[in-house]
């Protein structure tokens, strides 16, 4: 447990350097994910060294968000200020992406796929 | 004293444990998708700091450290991604230009609603990387000059809809279940719908985990062209 939450933050202090060493748009954590991606892909990690954090973090990923939707309280007069194009935009927009992402994966996702459960 | 032991984090996390174990324990009796346990641990837990008069620093101490567990966990995101790399890389194209397609659509129906109804340029803009992961969207945001903390703002309550609806919407509108499904809720609300995803079935999350990536890569280097194109 302990080796998988060290193997993981590893991961993410390298992407953290490399995203800032090279100026990187992507932030260091989704940088450690792809490294860490290409490590097990090349066998330099093994998948059940951090198995049982990573199912530890990921089980329960919902729970970290609440902090950050906590932070939504301190906009509220912003939000409050501009509700009708804030709240039109960012619900319709949400179901439009997920309509046109869904129905353009299904379009060219291979037929014998779609036997997955 | 009370003060003090409020301006522990030792406040905050257990505040947060405290509600999201309950909320939980709710969704689980009823099984009402509205009754999302992140949401209603949101909505309850800034109830409860307004009805106390506690302010969001105080909280913060805490819900930070709660917070710090998202880095690793978008990290670990490796783990499902390495598992389901044959089904994966099998959808290579429909994943790409899915969440392509998804990501242009996320620019031009979220700028060109709010521009419809009426909203400042800073409302604008700050809503253009609403379905991007909020370390992205922040760095996008600050790169086209909108206002930062309302995207932060934006990003989780876009988040939270995609988390409570995704997956039953997706399934109304005929979308398949497993990876494209995953893939659209992933596009559309980053890692708070995919740990709705992850819930359902591990296809479908990793591919949603996937899509949290591919969607802040995309409109990192999209937005700026859809800009210059339409002129702002």
């Amino acid at each position: 447990m302990v080796r998988g939450l060290a193997i993981l933050c590893c991961f993410q202090l390298l992407g953290e350097l490399i995203s800032r060493a090279a100026g990187l748009p992507i932030p260091g954590n989704v940088l450690g994910m792809g490294l860490l991606l290409a490590a097990l892909a090349a066998n330099l990690v093994k998948l059940d060294w951090i198995e049982q954090a990573a199912d530890l973090l990921l089980d329960n990923l919902a729970l970290f968000f609440v902090p950050a939707g906590v932070g939504v309280m301190v906009y509220f007069q912003l939000i409050a200020r501009e509700w009708l194009p804030i709240s039109v935009a960012t619900i319709v927009s949400t179901f439009v992406v997920m309509a046109v992402t869904g129905k353009v994966s299904d379009l060219l996702e291979p037929e014998e796929g779609s036997h997955d459960k | 004293m009370t003060n003090e032991l409020v301006q522990s984090p030792l406040f905050g996390v257990t505040l947060t444990l405290a509600v999201y174990a309950l909320a939980q324990w709710v969704y689980y009796r009823t099984r009402n998708v509205w009754l999302n346990p992140v949401l209603l641990a949101i909505v309850a837990i800034i109830g409860i700091l307004m009805a106390c008069d506690i302010s969001y620093a105080d909280y913060s101490r805490g819900g930070d450290l709660i917070l710090f567990l998202l880095g690793p966990s978008v990290v670990a995101l490796a783990g499902p991604l390495y598992q389901k790399k044959d089904e994966i890389l099998k959808r290579k194209m429909p994943i790409l230009i899915g969440v392509f397609a998804g990501a242009v659509a996320s620019i031009v129906s979220a700028c060109g609603l709010a521009l419809l109804f009426g909203g400042s340029r800073d409302v604008v803009l700050s809503l253009a990387p609403k379905s991007v992961t909020t370390p992205i969207a922040i760095s996008i945001v600050e790169k086209i000059g909108g206002v930062a903390p309302l995207t932060a703002a934006l990003v989780v309550m876009t988040g939270c809809l995609g988390a409570v609806c995704g997956p039953e919407f997706c399934r109304m509108i005929g979308i398949r279940p497993g990876a494209s499904t995953g893939l659209a809720v992933g596009t559309a609300a980053h890692g708070i719908g995919t740990a709705r995803m992850l819930e359902v079935d591990r296809l479908a999350g990793a591919v949603s985990g996937l899509a949290i990536g591919l969607n802040g890569l995309m409109t990192t280097f999209v937005l700026p062209a859809i800009f210059l194109l339409f002129g702002e």
